[in-house]
């Protein structure tokens, strides 16, 4: 990274810790409100492209090459993702005017994306129009990974989604399967409450309501795709990296921006997912993160640390920022 | 504010650009954004909530709501009424109206096969937004109708849009003996949607229950709108300070807080984040939030500022 994209890198980082001590919660809050940190500040929009856009884009179609599933839409689906694909479409052109639009008519749009020399006109509904489905089309528009949860039975399903980029699970695995059980064993009772919580809260969120919640965790390396599938590509990097002098540069602070809404034509929810990776020599370079995210790791209960993936190299990486 | 689709916090006011009778005592509006912009999409079936003088009535939308530039409404004139209908008969082509944002609360089920639509009378509003959304996206669908003959709203439209989906009854019993028979018919994916008088309704689920559908494949239309209602007015006094702070119906606890200059930390302001708890000395919380349990509610020790009330008159906080 050249030094000027490190301190926009840097500056738009959503470093996610409010105190020196972290614990599971339904911490979610209303989006689009401006977050100011120690380096900048984030969180003014719901979708956010950065100088990584292309970058990771090519990453994304890449990973889709390799394996489709990371795509899947269950069938009664369909009405969703084209609700999602205009309001991804309709978000990024209301966000970056200047590079982007959105003009309808009738039924016929027009999208027009120039950081991407993109120009589309698709029909409303017809699957034929577009190159491929809605969903994937979204997905190549904008950075964030999508799931979409449909409600039904009392509970919510995640029945369709694009994620190339998950932290440790798998759409592929995980579609059709309830909002609760997405999450896995959660290690405490209290963990297990934030998430019925959170699904109830989801189930009453209404059109035009808009929230976010940030999670985190850590990654080896700049890899954006630690899914299940690839786990024997990358497992074995959490174990070796704690003897590697570099690990302060291949340890990275992992930062999901999750925004929830309730897409306002099919009612289906739409979760956005936007990953941000920072390097623990970058973090360092803001001295009171340095010292938080220390205290942060230095004081997680273990089973927390296990629960994250984060049991091998977790005393390193707090010894390092402490300084050692 | 949201500028691109004209939402504030306290709903839309939007100018009635057009009004027709569509039946005798149904008066039809055009409600349109006074800039022309256009209006936030709604899922099929959603309500708005318009404020009618001195009360606010719950109206059905009857467009498609995908890119909605308008938002249509019928109202039955009600003389008998709570007066909503008789003031939205009397208002005039150019007159604003106060609107909520759309409300979803009798969605298509999106993993049904096939959707069967059974309205009474003015309880058709909602089935022509369902009617509109299916055609555009293809869904299997049909239109079981009770009308007084002549006096059907919408009739020549429905024609039109549902041909041989549509099936048109003048009386209930008709209506009720050939929905029975269709729901014994009907396989497995159906769910059915049903909007009208109470007595039809009553019919048409006791129907459902003798031909063995799962209530999750039966939907009933009723207006209860899904937000908190405003609450009734309450005191607070601070232990602390001996500060008495007046919450007055429709201002939540913690803003009546903030704005006594007593602010408690927060963060969704919706009951479900666990930020803004604070503790109770005397009075008996009224829970409204998602995020204590049963237990700790049964204690009435604290209680989540945010949304939550009090059942008294008084109550005593930990500040
Ligand atoms: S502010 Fe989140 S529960 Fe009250």
């Amino acid at each position: 990274m050249t030094d000027t994209m490190l301190s926009s890198h840097l500056a738009r980082f959503p470093f996610p810790f409010r105190e020196d001590t972290y614990r599971y919660s339904t911490n979610v809050e209303p989006a689009r409100q401006f977050v100011p940190t120690e380096a900048g500040g984030w969180g003014e929009h719901v979708l956010d492209l950065d100088a990584t856009y292309e970058a990771e884009l090519t990453e994304r179609e890449r990973i889709l090459r390799r394996d489709p599933s990371r795509c899947t839409v269950l069938p009664h689906m369909r009405v969703a993702t084209w609700d999602a694909l205009l309001t991804v479409l309709g978000e990024l052109a209301a966000t970056y005017p200047g590079q982007m639009s959105l003009h309808r008519d009738g039924t016929t749009y027009r999208w027009r994306n120039d950081l991407l020399g993109v120009k589309q006109e698709f029909v409303l509904g017809e699957e034929d129009s577009l190159p491929c489905d809605p969903l994937l089309f979204a997905g190549s528009q904008a950075q964030e990974d999508i799931v979409l949860l449909d409600q039904r039975e009392d509970a919510l399903w995640a029945d369709a989604g694009l994620v190339t980029f998950a932290a440790d699970w798998s759409l592929g695995f995980d579609v059709g399967m309830r909002f609760l059980e997405i999450h896995g064993p959660v290690p405490r009772v209290h963990e297990e409450r934030v998430i019925t919580r959170a699904e109830r809260f989801l189930m009453r969120l209404e059109a035009g309501q808009e929230y976010r919640r940030t999670n985190w965790t850590m990654t080896v390396d700049r890899r954006l795709d630690t899914s299940t599938e690839t786990y024997p590509e990358w497992g074995r990097d959490r174990r070796l990296v704690v003897t590697d002098p570099a690990l302060p540069d291949r340890l990275h602070l992992r930062v999901e921006v999750q925004h929830l809404l309730r897409l306002p034509r099919s009612g289906a929810i739409l979760f956005l997912i936007r990953t941000y990776l920072l390097s623990l020599t970058d973090l360092a370079r803001v001295p009171a993160w340095r010292s938080r995210f220390a205290s942060v790791l230095a004081e997680l209960p273990d089973d927390l640390t296990e629960y994250k993936g984060l049991s091998h190299y977790r005393d390193a990486a707090a010894h390092w920022l402490a300084g050692g | 504010m949201n500028e691109r689709d004209g939402r504030t916090d306290e709903g839309l006011l939007l100018r009635v650009a057009g009004a027709e009778h569509v039946a005798a005592d149904i008066r039809m509006l055009r409600l349109r954004r006074a800039d022309g912009g256009g209006l936030p999409p709604f899922v099929p079936g959603s309500h708005v909530v318009v404020d009618c003088g001195d009360r606010r009535n719950a109206y059905s939308l009857t467009g498609d709501g995908i890119e909605p530039e308008e938002y249509t409404i019928s109202v039955l004139r009600c003389p008998g009424g709570d007066g909503g209908s008789v003031f939205l008969h009397g208002i005039e082509v150019g007159d604003v109206l106060r609107v909520s944002g759309p409300r979803s609360a009798f969605p298509p089920a999106a993993s049904a096969h096939h959707h069967l639509l059974v309205a009474g009378g003015i309880g058709i509003t909602p089935m022509l937004s369902h009617v509109r959304a299916a055609r555009q996206w293809g869904r299997s669908f049909r239109l079981y109708y009770a009308h007084r003959p002549g006096a059907g709203a919408h009739v020549a439209e429905l024609r039109r849009l549902c041909g041989d989906r549509l099936r048109e009854y003048t009386g209930r019993a008709d209506l009720t003996r050939a929905v029975r028979a269709e729901l014994r018919a009907s396989p497995l994916g159906t769910h059915l949607y049903a909007c009208g008088p109470g007595e039809m309704l009553d019919d048409v689920r006791a129907g459902a229950a003798e031909a063995g559908w799962l209530a999750d494949r039966v939907h009933v239309e009723r207006f209860s709108a899904a937000e908190l209602d405003p609450g009734a007015p309450f005191t607070v006094t601070l232990a602390r300070s001996g500060t008495r702070v007046s919450v007055p119906s429709g201002v939540s606890l913690l803003e009546a807080l903030e704005k006594a200059g007593t602010p408690v930390p927060n963060m969704c302001r919706q009951g479900v984040c666990g930020e803004c708890r604070v503790s109770v000395v005397r009075g008996r919380p009224l829970h409204r939030d998602l995020y204590l349990s049963e237990a700790e509610r049964a204690a009435a020790d604290t209680v989540m500022c945010c949304v939550s009330r009090c059942l008294d008159q008084e109550l005593e906080l930990d500040l």
